[in-house]
């Protein structure tokens, strides 16, 4: 084969249908909004409730990590996800099938082998990085405030 | 004696003949454009077991089972079997042989491994070291998924350049001298890298060692694409074989009007939401032990050239940001004219 990898990766380029961006940006757009929007109606249903403002934010998010971790268990979460990509990935919906996923998958390995190893297997780096970046920002947020 | 022609091509001397074929296959694949042509299938992705690596094993012991008793045979006639999955140490193959207490040779080719299995079975029985031998390969979209990817369970949305690891086991069992298809000349691939990183675009990552297994073959026995009914690839997909096509294109064969990739076969990508097409080496398998075979027998193939293509790839070499080799092995099958 005479030829160069880079002469490839442009033909492999020319070869391969790009993803539908329109297609998926609209998706993601509706979902995503959708799920924002049910965060903001759980909100307004609890403080009609009488909720302390507080517990409020601790019930919306908790609210829809079981949805998502329900969904999850039940398929339905994926074939959503699917047509949704980031619309379902970035709010808080993602984060919880992230671990759910891994927890329900690497269950016929053991509960420590399996669900313990395995259930941070792709969230881990977003705790990790998350406590990371809010240690930096603390620290420059320390030194404009008293320094 | 076995003959080298060229660089690369074996001839054998001896015929060594199928006798037996099994195919079985998962839900999906039954669904699809060749679903009446398989031997069995199941409604439940795990075949009745309790992970998705023991249904794998499950699909293999079936595939097996099914081609030795159509060739007429007791799985203790026998004399080795040559075998290999996609899962890591090839367990599917291990534990689903276990049982058969017959040799076992444990291969690994990614999804090459089912022809690489028959240039293995057809060696050793012409040499006369084996009477009968069994070669079988299989894959199962969960189990590879497990291993390859992200869990089931997971949202995430793929790109059309990805493929579908097909639920599924071929065997064919061989013999020397009888056998109304029988494997003629083979060809062992090297190893062809031309960079390719997207573990979701294996059909690019394979493309060009198919191109160069063929070209190599043909320029080996002096023969073209036109020569034959039908040359078949394993799993390219889309992508994979339109990149093939301009490849051989320029070495000066035209294969467009005479090839056929298993992958594209398997399923229907518009409606089964396959993307580029199927893949795993149980694909190129189950359609050459069903299909394939089918027509040869009712004589629509008397001359085929059947190449499975693997891409080389583990989760730990594409973490560490290497490319994606591919190799593709070559048997070129001939029927009763």
């Amino acid at each position: 084969m005479k030829m160069t990898e880079k002469e490839f990766r442009q033909r492999v380029k020319r070869a391969s249908p790009p993803s539908p961006k329109l297609k998926n940006l609209i998706w993601a757009y509706a979902v995503g909004g959708g799920i924002c929007a049910v965060g903001q109606l759980l909100k307004v249903g609890y403080t009609a409730l009488g909720l302390s403002a507080d517990t409020v934010k601790m019930a919306v998010p908790c609210t829809l990590i079981f949805a998502a971790a329900l969904l999850t268990g039940l398929r339905l979460f994926e074939r959503l996800a699917k047509h949704a990509g980031a619309g379902t990935l970035v709010p808080i919906t993602g984060f919880a099938n992230a671990v759910v996923s891994p927890a329900i998958e690497y269950k016929s390995e053991g509960y420590v082998p399996g669900i313990g190893t395995k259930m941070f297997a792709i969230a881990g780096p977003v705790i990790l990085y998350g406590t990371v970046a809010s240690v930096i920002y603390g620290v420059i947020y320390w030194l404009i405030e008293y320094v | 004696m076995a003959k080298r022609i060229g660089k690369r091509t074996v001839r054998l001397e001896q015929k060594i003949g199928v006798i037996g074929y099994g195919a079985v296959v998962g839900k999906k694949e039954h669904e699809g454009p060749l679903g009446q042509e398989f031997d069995a299938f199941s409604d439940d992705n795990r075949f009745g077991e309790v992970s998705y690596e023991k249904a794998e094993s499950r699909l293999q012991t079936l595939s097996v089972d099914t081609a030795v008793s159509k060739a007429g045979l007791e799985i203790g006639d026998i004399d080795c079997i040559f075998a290999g999955d996609l899962l890591n140490q090839c367990i599917g193959s291990t534990f689903g042989l276990r049982s058969t207490e017959r040799p076992v040779v444990g291969l690994y080719g990614a999804c090459s491994t089912m022809t690489l299995s028959l240039c293995m079975a057809a060696t050793m029985l012409e040499s006369g070291a084996a009477k009968t031998a069994v070669a079988v390969t299989s894959s199962h979209f969960c189990s590879a998924e497990r291993q390859y990817r992200f869990p089931l369970e997971y949202g995430n949305q793929r790109t059309p350049t990805a493929q579908w690891t097909t639920t599924a086991s071929g065997a064919l069992v061989l013999t020397q001298g009888v056998g109304s298809v029988y494997i003629d000349e083979y060809c062992i691939g090297q190893i062809v890298d031309l960079g390719v990183t997207d573990q979701n675009n294996m059909g690019a990552a394979m493309a060009p060692s198919a191109a160069d297994t063929l070209c190599h073959y043909f320029e080996d026995t002096g023969t073209t694409p036109e020569d034959f009914d039908l040359v078949f690839t394993g799993d390219l997909g889309q992508v994979g074989t339109d990149l093939l096509y301009d490849l051989v294109a320029e070495q000066g064969y035209a294969l467009r009007c005479r090839h056929s990739d298993c992958g594209l076969l398997m399923f229907d990508r518009e409606k089964q939401d396959v993307h580029a097409g199927g893949s795993g080496c149980g694909c190129s398998a189950a359609v050459l032990a069903s299909y394939v075979m089918h027509r040869f027998e009712d004589g629509t193939f008397h001359d085929v050239l059947f190449c499975s293509t693997g891409a080389l790839l583990s989760p730990t070499s594409v973490m560490q940001g290497e490319s994606i080799p591919g190799v593709t092995h070559l048997v070129h099958l001939k029927g009763k004219k």
